[in-house]
């Protein structure tokens, strides 16, 4: 266990910001390319459901409440 | 019993079959990731010349290495959609670039970041640094160019020259440390001789490539499902998939 507290472990032996600044946009850029990808899924599924009646649940909903 | 190796090239065959694999990949790509990051930042040592600072190496080789191999798969891909005019091997390709792009960037991104405290510099035209550039370019270049081309097929065929023309970068930047005086380090870790690295930092490393693999994996699949639907609406398979509203 290298880490004897947080303020420490955040602090990367002086070098946080360096350390920080490469896993910070690590994470940036995987999330934004998994929010990318659903995203233009649902814009797919946007333009079948406006022309194939895509989803069904809604028209079930209706016939039945 | 005959195998159908040529089963999983339609499209719709593999469009389901790429459906079941992705949350296996999913899942193996967190596993992966949450044991590389423990290993290393709570179990590997700090390095004795560059302290904690080192510890971005966990991030920085996955992507660089990703960056090289996702373009050599996407010109394997897109030379096969070009040479046997298979559409599926084309859309792999253009599923490959975001994320090789990606990883290309985040090699650069890491390495400018591990050098500004290391070299005292955040760029320098180093060969490899230099090479991983235009390997990112290179990328955009593929990206742009089959954007502009409104025909997929056409695009495909576009993309497949650009992708195969790149490929002779990828040795470039592999053996650019050994043939010019480079600012950037030789390889740590090759196939002909051992791992010039502490066993503990060199298994953190292996475990976050393979993290990187598996979530590369289950990324572009995703996407190539996605590219499958865009260009096969037309299909009966497709229709039958709205029907059901299980696209």
């Amino acid at each position: 266990m290298n880490w004897s507290s947080l303020s420490e472990f955040l602090s990367m032996g002086g070098y946080g910001f360096y350390v920080w600044g490469s896993y910070a946009m690590t994470l940036i850029c995987i999330i934004g390319e998994i929010l990318l990808i659903s995203n233009r899924r649902r814009t797919l599924e946007k333009q079948y459901g406006h022309t194939s009646g895509l989803d069904k649940k809604r028209d079930i909903n209706e016939t039945t409440s | 019993m005959a195998i159908n190796w040529f089963k999983y090239s339609s499209p719709a065959s593999f469009y389901s079959l790429a459906g079941k694999m992705i949350p296996l990949f999913a899942a193996a790509a967190i596993i992966l990731l949450i044991m590389g990051l423990y290993v290393g930042f709570f179990v590997a040592p700090t390095d004795f010349q560059q302290g904690e600072a080192y510890r971005i190496i966990f991030i920085h080789v996955p992507a660089a290495w990703m960056s090289m191999f996702l373009y050599v798969v996407m010109a394997c891909w897109a030379g096969f959609g070009l040479a046997f005019n298979t559409r599926l091997s084309s859309m792999m390709a253009t599923a490959i670039a975001p994320t090789g792009a990606m990883f290309t960037f985040l090699a650069l991104w890491t390495g400018s970041l591990w050098g500004k405290p290391m070299w005292g510099t955040w760029w320098v035209w180093d060969a490899r640094l230099t090479s991983e550039l235009i390997l990112l370019f290179l990328y955009i270049g593929f990206m742009s160019l089959q954007a502009a081309i409104d025909d997929p097929r056409r695009a495909d065929k576009a993309g497949a020259i650009i992708a195969l023309v790149g490929v002779v970068n990828i040795p470039i930047i592999y053996f650019s440390v050994q043939w010019w005086n480079t600012l950037h380090q030789g390889a740590s870790v090759s196939v002909n001789q051992a791992p010039a690295m502490a066993s503990t930092m060199l298994m953190g490393m292996l475990i976050m490539v393979f993290a990187s693999w598996m979530y590369s994996i289950a990324v572009i699949l995703k996407r190539v499902r996605i590219i499958i639907l865009e260009r096969e609406s037309h299909t009966a398979w497709v229709a039958e998939l709205q029907k059901e509203g299980v696209v």
